[in-house]
């Protein structure tokens, strides 16, 4: 079986995001940027998977500028055995993200394909079931459990109402919730030979798709700073204030 | 405040990339295998185990103290967990030969990488990389079978090891030393005696400890010369690797610390029923230099992570001065206006601003010395000469300057926090205590001041001075050229002169066979040598930050910052030598004068 994973860079998650002062975007400059942490359980996941004898090979993919080599290599450190790097110096939106997929999903013919829920840097969250609707494949989104026998998956999805387990017949879309499982951490050995593993690149351009960016950027701004809060006596003076200000 | 700030990794990638250029030495053929790619990854991948595993337990190792239970030393649990994380990573075995399954990293790239477990948890980090020297020592000095037994598990993360070197009556003075090894049919030797603060002594983290012993051959001479080197394991190891008997190490009690708290630190006593096997390690009476051939690289490490805790120290008390208001400008009376952020006062700002001159000029020194190490790899006879001459020099500089001032930035940190950090409810009282271990072991800073004018600074006709007097004056012809440092760099031209006539003050009074009297104000002479080498790495990072600026980079606040740090240094700190100088090179004798009676 094999199992193509989406493998986004992003900022990290642990950075403060700093809206430029022209508000043309975020700063990106001098900041740390990793792996989206969906993708990174996506692609654990496709590891055990692998391990468990379910899955021979697992191709980690990225779309994004040149210097997303290095990147690719730590998903291919972490195990992944191939990395597809599909090249372009513009930011792309999920529509256009799903269609680049499906042209890798043409080439590689996965048996499933893990991507992250969503990824943190535009928290989008429809990449995945855009794929699955282009491809014409069932999807499984907000995984938090994953078990695999035949050309059937079963998998537990984390919905509003708890917990829904569902059946799909493979070759699939599935995407990652946070509690499926916790991301392994590389080893050092495995970072040197992640160097010779096949790391293929793409430019966008050659694939032949058709831009789906149909939303335009404005401007960016940092939410607004919280303003001070008020103390109340009692319950009375709360729900008056609130009534005053009309919110009840 | 998110975790993963807490280590600057945009100021190490700037001095490790921009400033010292590190990958440079994948041309050297033990590193060709690697680029700033695999040692972006590295340390990236410390950086990650060292905040997911080594930070959170922090404050909770600290609480809750080592303890003995039926002989036994108790851990809690966090510690085995990262320490497991950091071996099954392979940070074991990171400077280790490929041949060997380890990662065959640059010295700098490692010490980089162990630089970020020591911000997030100088203790628990001493488990595993004080194995790790024990297997650096067995590299080069121990037999095959030796390294088979002993090293490679050590490198495979399922030992771990200890240096035996001081005893109740002998620690900085290893002459004194009297454990004895006496000689057995077999080959190997009986050991007897007591070793004290034995870091790591006992635990049961791995299988097995490997202690490295240093002790006397029964009729070996006296003093230093009559020293060897032994390996005792804790439990005796079998011909095939696997594990026999008990050997005869007892604990024989903890050490109950001010700091650090979580590595445990123990009193052992080795043959207390007579049947403690030793096995000597090279060529017998060898044992001080053996260890001695590790003791730079260690005292770089001591140096490293005494700043790595100033570094914590640093973005902790950054980060409350930004988020806590209190007070008003002095020229502003109302008190309807809002309070300030800390930041805001002048004062606050400067002990942030003294904090980052300290800890980011600290750690350029650091890099820099580490790369000295990396250096005799260089196939140039010269480079690897100079740079032999050139770590001699500044290791002493490295453990002593370092550690003196990362406490100095501890210091101001709680004061930034005030009451709140004088309390166990924040981190940087801890960071204090910690630290304050490091101007003390692997040889005192006193210790260190007598290295560094009795011996380094004079050598060979003081030749490793002139290396690094061309040096420096060669940054400062860079330096020049550039206007807004030009006055810099000429200031730092006048503190070499300055460095140049104190040495030969020195060198005059030796000559004279005024021995104690010259080396007196040893203390003052390291304080004068390193704000003279740690200005030159300022003056260093404000030249690669001024190009940066000129070249229109977009992060430019982060390149400002450089450039201002660097003045300050320049104007608060680098003009103090004057005031060592003259203790110095007049051999000022308060102190030395000062008898017993009257105090």
């Amino acid at each position: 079986m094999k199992i193509l994973v989406g493998y986004k860079r992003v900022v990290d998650y642990n950075v403060r995001i700093q809206v430029k002062p022209d508000g043309s975007g975020v700063v990106t400059e001098g900041v740390k940027l990793s792996a989206n942490p969906f993708d990174e359980i996506a692609l654990e996941e496709a590891l055990r998977l692998r391990e468990k004898g379910i899955a021979t090979d697992v191709v980690v993919a990225t779309i994004g500028p040149a210097d997303c080599q290095a990147h690719l290599r730590n998903g291919l450190a972490m195990g992944a055995n191939r990395a597809i790097h599909v090249v372009t110096s513009e930011a792309i939106q999920p529509l256009t993200a799903a269609r680049t997929l499906l042209k890798l999903i043409e080439k590689e013919q996965p048996d499933l394909v893990i991507l992250g829920k969503q990824a943190i840097d535009d928290d989008c969250n429809q990449t995945g079931q855009m794929l699955a609707a282009l491809w014409n494949r069932p999807q499984a989104t907000f995984a938090s459990k994953v078990e695999i026998s035949g050309s059937t998956a079963k998998v537990t999805r984390e919905v509003d109402a708890g917990l829904e387990t569902i059946e799909i017949d493979l070759p699939a879309v599935i995407t990652t919730d946070l509690r499926l499982n916790e991301p392994r951490f590389t080893k050092l050995p495995d970072i040197m030979k992640a160097k010779s593993k096949p790391l293929e690149s793409i430019p966008l351009e050659s694939l032949g798709v058709e831009s789906g960016d149909s939303l335009k950027t404005t401007a960016y701004a940092a939410p607004p700073k919280r303003s001070k809060g008020v103390m109340v006596k009692d319950v009375a003076e709360l729900v008056a204030l609130l009534k005053t200000k009309g919110l009840v | 405040m998110e975790s993963r700030q807490l280590i600057d990794r945009r100021h190490l990638d700037f001095v490790l990339d921009e400033v010292l250029g590190v990958d440079d030495l994948c041309r050297y053929a033990r590193f060709a295998e690697h680029s700033r790619e695999t040692f972006g990854a590295a340390l990236s991948l410390a950086q990650q185990i060292a905040l997911d595993k080594f930070l959170p337990h922090n404050r909770k190792s600290d609480l809750n103290e080592p303890h003995m239970v039926d002989g036994k030393v108790v851990l809690i649990a966090e510690i085995g967990e990262a320490v497991a994380a950091f071996c099954e990573a392979g940070f074991s075995a990171v400077l280790a030969d490929a041949g060997r399954g380890g990662m065959q990293l640059p010295f700098v790239v490692a010490a980089a990488a162990d630089g970020m477990f020591c911000s997030a948890n100088a203790a628990t980090i001493a488990y595993p990389t004080l194995a790790r020297a024990a297997a650096n020592l067995l590299e080069v000095y121990a037999s095959e079978e030796q390294k088979r037994l002993y090293m490679q598990p050590i490198l495979e993360g399922r030992y771990f090891g200890t240096m035996c070197l001081s005893e109740p009556q002998a620690g900085s003075s290893l002459a004194d030393l009297k454990t004895t090894a006496s000689p057995r049919d077999d080959g190997s030797y009986a050991i007897s005696g007591a070793k004290m603060w034995i870091s790591a002594g006992d635990h049961e983290l791995g299988e097995n400890i490997v202690h490295l012993v240093l002790a006397r051959i029964e009729g070996a001479p006296a003093g230093v010369r009559g020293i060897s080197l032994f390996i005792v394991p804790r439990w005796r190891v079998n011909a095939d690797g696997s594990r026999g008997a008990r050997n005869d190490v007892t604990l024989a009690g903890l050490n109950h610390k001010m700091g650090q708290r979580g590595s445990v630190n123990t009193f052992l006593k080795f043959g207390e029923s007579g049947d403690c096997a030793g096995y000597l390690v090279g060529t017998a009476h060898q044992g001080l230099a053996q260890m001695f051939h590790m003791m730079n690289e260690e005292r770089i490490g001591v140096g490293l992570s005494a700043i790595q805790q100033a570094a914590i120290g640093y973005q902790y008390s950054l980060d409350y001065a930004r988020e806590r208001r209190q007070g008003r400008h002095p020229d502003q009376k109302d008190p309807s206006t809002p309070a300030l952020a800390l930041i805001e006062h002048a004062d606050v700002r400067r002990m942030l601003l003294q904090q980052k001159c300290y800890v980011e000029g600290g750690q350029m020194l650091a890099y820099d010395a580490a790369l000295l190490v990396d250096r005799q790899h260089d196939p140039d006879d010269s480079v690897r000469r100079d740079s032999a001459a050139l770590l001699e020099l500044l290791t002493p500089i490295v453990k002593a300057w370092l550690s003196d001032y990362a406490l100095r930035a501890n210091d101001l940190a709680i004061q930034i926090f005030g009451g709140y950090g004088y309390t166990r409810d924040y981190p940087v009282e801890q960071c204090y205590r910690d630290n304050r271990i490091n101007p003390i072991h692997e040889g005192t800073n006193g210790i260190q001041a007598l290295d560094l004018l009795g011996r380094k600074a004079l050598m060979h006709d003081g030749a490793a001075l002139k290396i690094l007097a061309a040096r420096i004056a060669a940054s400062c012809a860079e330096a020049a050229a550039i206007a807004e440092l030009a006055p810099l760099s000429r200031q730092l031209g006048q503190a070499l002169v300055l460095v140049r006539d104190t040495t030969q003050a020195v060198a005059a009074r030796l000559g004279q066979g005024e021995v104690r009297l010259a080396l007196a104000n040893a203390g003052h002479y390291l304080h004068l040598l390193g704000h003279v080498v740690v200005a030159w790495g300022w003056l260093r990072m404000a030249v690669t930050a001024q190009r940066a600026l000129a070249a229109g980079n977009a992060d430019s606040a982060f390149y400002q910052g450089k450039v201002q740090a660097c003045r300050h240094f320049f104007a608060a700190e680098l003009p103090q030598v004057e005031l060592a100088a003259k203790l110095v090179a007049s051999a000022e004798a308060s102190a030395y004068d000062m008898r017993d009676s009257w105090f």
